[in-house]
């Protein structure tokens, strides 16, 4: 082993309190980019993603068998532009009943022999696929109760119903189907009144906008004969749903992923120079028996590198297997394909940190190996005389213990070293503070984001696909008031509206009884309380240019009606353009759904089912809530935000651990004199603490007001990004009492970090500690 | 003879202060073991750092072993003080996380020789200082006088030209100075020219042949140590 390479080994193994912190504080700063980097990734486009590696469908067309001949529909397959089609399969629509009796939603079911296909390949997340008749897969949507591997659903409450056992769960990119059979199975359910339709999958070489999908529908309805296509679906309404759903979440991702990256580069930054800068004696002697400034420069980047390379290797794996479980949940969430961590990711973090490590370790060992030899040797051998005796000067003057104004005075000794340790305070403070403060904010986005969330019990005023009669929906609602658990209920419906001026048509939300009760979270103005109002999302006015107080002309149906403008909400759906108003507005309008408020004590279950058994001869039914896909996603960021929030915290208290060890190693041989004229263990403790308790502090005051400017600032970004303004409900998160206690959080990041080498401090032996150079 | 130290017309200012030392002429011959004395500030360790290739003179050259080392690059003097000089530290300046055997190595290692005859030469010095029961041993677990053994040891390990000793005896008891100060002795009985930095004229006396005296930068006195 060359010189060199002896000298880097033993570096390594004897000093292995900082050999260890290099270790950890690598492997927890990949562990967290990797984890934050992944995520990234994955709130990237999920859609897109997802529709790329499953081959996703541009366009899903039903046909009529009795119209057009599986021959005929396949024959499609090979029109000009069509690069792959799959199909015909099968379809049918059934009302399926659980096995609590419980009426779920119409399930579109479609027959396909296996997942595996050129066009919309199934991604199979759990069972396996249904092999034989009586089995089926359902969408990943379902999965969850009522819904496991093993349920068993009736096909429909009729007396020729067939039981079918759910086997999987699988997710299209497109959202083909709800759930899948074998082929046979879906032709056994057909009947007079239930007929099956022929669905063809399609993949195009150009279908980007709208216009290309609309001219693709009309070349496939002159393909087959007359009214032989039923209808279509375009890749660009399941994107536009789908990127619907992850919009508000994604910036935060984002958030999250970007500050883990900056923490884990600032605090390996600051332990790498920060342990070469303290071996300055080190490197003196070194120089002085004949080591060259390059060989110098060589050892200590190698010495960094090592200890770094292990903790990164371990950080890439620990980053791993932490981001499976989040990834698996955020798959879930947005419907998107299996997700794992990028190659990648895993390459870029690993050499990312490798290469900051080695930048870390090269400036100040340049800075070391230029060093003249006998000031390397001096400068290390102890603090510079003078930089800290101003200090020790003033503060000696406090009403302190003197262990406690010496430690305090400490401080300044070294004043690089106070600058790492308060960097690393610093950023675990505003991490803290930022993780905090968006947390909170999401939190009020998710409450703010969906008033339907807030109904108990969904009431259905007819059955899919039917225009129920205004007796009919009279009579849904007395029956919505004649159950004893109502506490209040209003009636909702979507329409698709035009405004005067707008070319694109827009969609409305048109509410009916109680409306507040639908209230969205209100960034100005405030909610519809009469006809002739409508409230309108930050999207609406920006792409309208319009403000509160302004009127606008809303055609519904063939009805013109002028309406002002009375508020902004905090509406994300439909890129911002979505309006919402009094169903009075329009003579014609009906509600589609009732949103019921139960009285406390009232089960939802028990509501539902008991109104669904008065509502069934109608065509109606009822559904409790479930915790909607949203709040399942803010459950699994404010975990992440939690798990992300500790391992950066962690990382910065390692920081200060790897300072204050190097400290008291070099300032042994004054803790031992210290001993000597009579100071006890529990003050040498003191005076160590103490010796970062200013960095603490002052950590926090600086940490806590960026962490709050941090949040101040990102928040309207992100809201901007989404095309929003933000309500002071998700602005204004922070309370007095929470930003006191994570000021303090600074001087628990500095006193974690100083523990350790505080009681190895006062546990060495006074002889010991004056026989060390 | 052959001149191992040739100084001509040195001085040495740090900063803009008045001069540290100097200007100075001095000339040391093979196997002579000069000692330089002098009260603090008077230029001893500067001119000990001067003749290691330490410090840079202000003015002036300095040769050692044949080679002007004034006027060699940071890379070229690294060099020089591997083959042609040896260090002996008043606090002793060993790596505490080498064992005593890989502190003594070191310097032969850097010169290129094999792993093989850097421990037979290793294992041939600590034999003679008597350290040879503490090879596997980390400096943090040895007395003062055994640690500074292990540096002369180092010290020692490329035979130099030139053995520098700064204060050697300084940190040390009296039982482990008497114990440097023979070995010293010996290393002069033996051939090795030494410059022998101390406060000590006791040791001064005892290990050199000769001793200069250095008062505010200039030398004062230079005589043999038998005249003293």
């Amino acid at each position: 082993m060359s010189a060199v390479g002896r000298v880097t080994r033993s570096a390594v193994a004897r000093r292995r309190v900082q050999t260890i912190v290099i270790v950890l504080t690598t492997m927890v700063a990949v562990t967290s980019a990797v984890v934050a980097g992944s995520l990234m990734v994955a709130a990237s486009s999920p859609f897109d993603r997802s529709f790329t590696a499953q081959h996703g469908a541009h366009l899903t067309a039903q046909f009529d068998p009795a119209k057009a001949s599986a021959e005929q529909v396949k024959e499609t397959g090979q029109l000009a532009g069509v690069t792959a089609s799959a199909g015909p399969f099968p379809s049918i629509v059934i009302q399926p009943v659980d096995e609590r009796g419980g009426h779920p939603p119409a399930l579109t079911l479609v027959g396909r022999s296996n997942p595996r296909s050129e066009v919309d390949e199934l991604d199979l997340k759990s069972g396996r696929w249904a092999e034989k008749r009586g089995e089926i897969v359902l969408s990943a949507a379902f999965a969850g109760p009522p819904f496991e591997i093993g349920s068993i659903l009736e096909s429909s409450d009729g007396a020729d119903s067939q039981a079918l056992t759910v086997v999987g769960f699988a997710v299209s990119a497109t959202d083909s189907a709800d759930a899948w059979t074998t082929p046979e199975q879906v032709t056994s359910l057909t009947s007079d009144g239930n007929p099956i339709t022929s669905q063809m999958l399609y993949r195009f070489d150009s279908a980007e906008t709208k216009k290309q999908i609309a001219t693709i529908s009309r070349t496939l309805r002159a393909a087959v004969p007359f009214e032989a296509l039923l209808g279509t679906e375009s890749w660009l309404d399941a994107r536009r749903a789908a990127n619907q759903n992850a919009a508000p979440t994604i910036p935060f991702l984002i958030a999250f992923g970007l500050i883990g990256i900056v923490m884990s580069v600032i605090i390996i930054s600051s332990v790498i120079s920060g342990s070469v800068g303290t071996h300055l004696r080190r490197i003196g002697i070194l120089k002085a028996i004949g080591f060259t400034p390059g060989e110098v420069v060589r050892a200590y980047i190698t010495q960094a590198l090592i200890p770094a390379s292990i903790g990164i290797t371990l950080g890439v794996v620990l980053g791993n297997l932490l981001a499976l479980p989040l990834l698996h949940d955020t798959e879930s969430v947005y419907g998107t394909a299996s997700l794992s961590v990028a190659w990648w990711v895993d390459v870029m973090v690993a050499g990312g940190a490798l290469l900051i490590v080695g930048i870390a370790a090269l400036i100040p060992a340049l800075r070391a190996g230029k060093l003249r030899t006998v000031d390397a040797i001096s400068i290390g051998r102890a603090p510079r005389p003078g930089q800290s005796q101003w200090a020790h000067r003033a503060l000696a003057r406090l009403p302190l213990p003197r262990s406690v104004s010496y430690g305090l005075a400490t401080g300044f000794a070294h004043p690089i070293r106070a600058l790492a340790m308060l960097l690393a305070v610093v950023f675990g403070t505003l991490t803290a503070t930022f993780s905090l403060g968006l947390t909170a904010s999401l939190n009020a986005v998710g409450e703010a984001q969906d008033p339907e969330d807030r109904a108990a019990v969904t009431v259905f005023a007819g059955a899919p696909n039917t225009n129920p009669s205004a007796s009919d929906i009279a009579k849904v609602r007395a029956a919505i008031e004649a159950e004893p658990g109502t506490a209040s209920y209003y009636g909702k419906t979507q329409a698709q509206i035009s405004v005067l001026g707008s070319a694109s048509p827009m969609r409305a939300e048109l509410y009916q009884g109680d409306v507040s009760a639908g209230s969205y979270e209100m960034i100005a103005g405030h909610w519809i309380e009469d006809v002739g109002q409508v409230v309108v999302a930050s999207g609406f006015l920006n792409k309208t240019g319009m403000k509160i107080g302004d009127s606008v002309r809303v055609m519904y149906a063939g009805e013109t009606q002028t309406l002002r403008i009375v508020g902004e909400a905090f509406d994300t759906s439909d890129g911002g353009t979505r309006i919402h108003a009094h169903i009075d507005n329009f003579a014609t309008a009906k509600p589609a759904v009732y949103l019921v408020t139960l009285k406390s004590g009232i089960s939802g279950t028990e509501y539902a089912e008991k109104l669904t058994r008065v509502l069934q001869p109608l065509g109606g039914a009822a559904m409790a809530s479930s915790p909607s896909q949203q709040e399942r996603m803010i459950l699994i960021l404010d975990a992440m935000a939690a798990s992300l929030t500790l391992m950066l915290v962690a990382v910065a208290a390692l920081g200060v651990l790897n300072s204050v060890v190097l400290d008291t190693r070099e300032r042994i041989h004054d803790l031992g004199v210290c001993k000597a004229i009579g100071m006890p263990p529990r003050h040498i403790i003191s005076l160590v603490l103490a010796s970062v308790t200013g960095i603490g502090i002052l950590g926090g005051l600086i940490g806590v007001p960026l962490g709050y400017a941090l949040h101040g600032f990102v928040l309207p970004v992100m809201g901007r990004a989404a095309d929003t303004n933000l309500p002071p409900s998700i602005l204004d998160v922070y309370t007095p009492v929470q930003l006191v206690l994570l000021g303090l959080a600074g001087l628990v990041i500095a006193m974690l970090g100083a523990m350790l080498p505080a009681s190895w401090a006062a546990k060495t032996r006074a002889a010991t500690a004056l026989r060390t150079e | 003879m052959t001149q191992v130290i040739h100084i001509e017309g040195v001085t040495k200012r740090y900063d803009s202060a008045a001069r540290a030392l100097g200007p100075l002429t001095l000339t040391v011959e093979q196997g002579e073991a000069l000692a330089v004395t002098g009260p603090s500030g008077s230029g001893k360790s500067t001119l000990l750092n001067l003749v290691a290739g330490l410090d840079k003179p202000t003015e002036g050259s300095v040769t050692v072993a044949g080679q002007r080392i004034d006027q060699l690059n940071e890379h070229a003097l690294a060099r020089f003080r591997r083959e042609k000089i040896g260090m002996i530290f008043q606090f002793f300046n060993l790596l505490d996380d080498l064992n005593v055997v890989e502190n003594i190595v070191l310097p032969a290692q850097l010169t290129g020789i094999s792993r093989r005859q850097a421990a037979a030469r290793a294992g041939e010095l600590m034999e003679m200082l008597g350290i040879s029961k503490h090879a596997r041993a980390y400096p943090s677990r040895l007395s003062g006088g055994e640690r500074q053994r292990v540096a002369v040891a180092r010290a020692l390990v490329n035979r130099p030209a030139l053995l520098l000793a700064d204060e050697p005896t300084g940190a040390l008891d009296t039982a482990s100075g008497h114990n440097v100060r023979d070995l010293l002795l010996d290393l002069h009985h033996n051939g090795q020219t030494i410059l022998l930095v101390t406060h000590d004229l006791e040791l001064a006396e005892t290990c050199a042949s000769r001793a200069i005296h250095l008062v505010d930068g200039h030398i004062a006195l230079d005589a043999r140590t038998e005249a003293l």
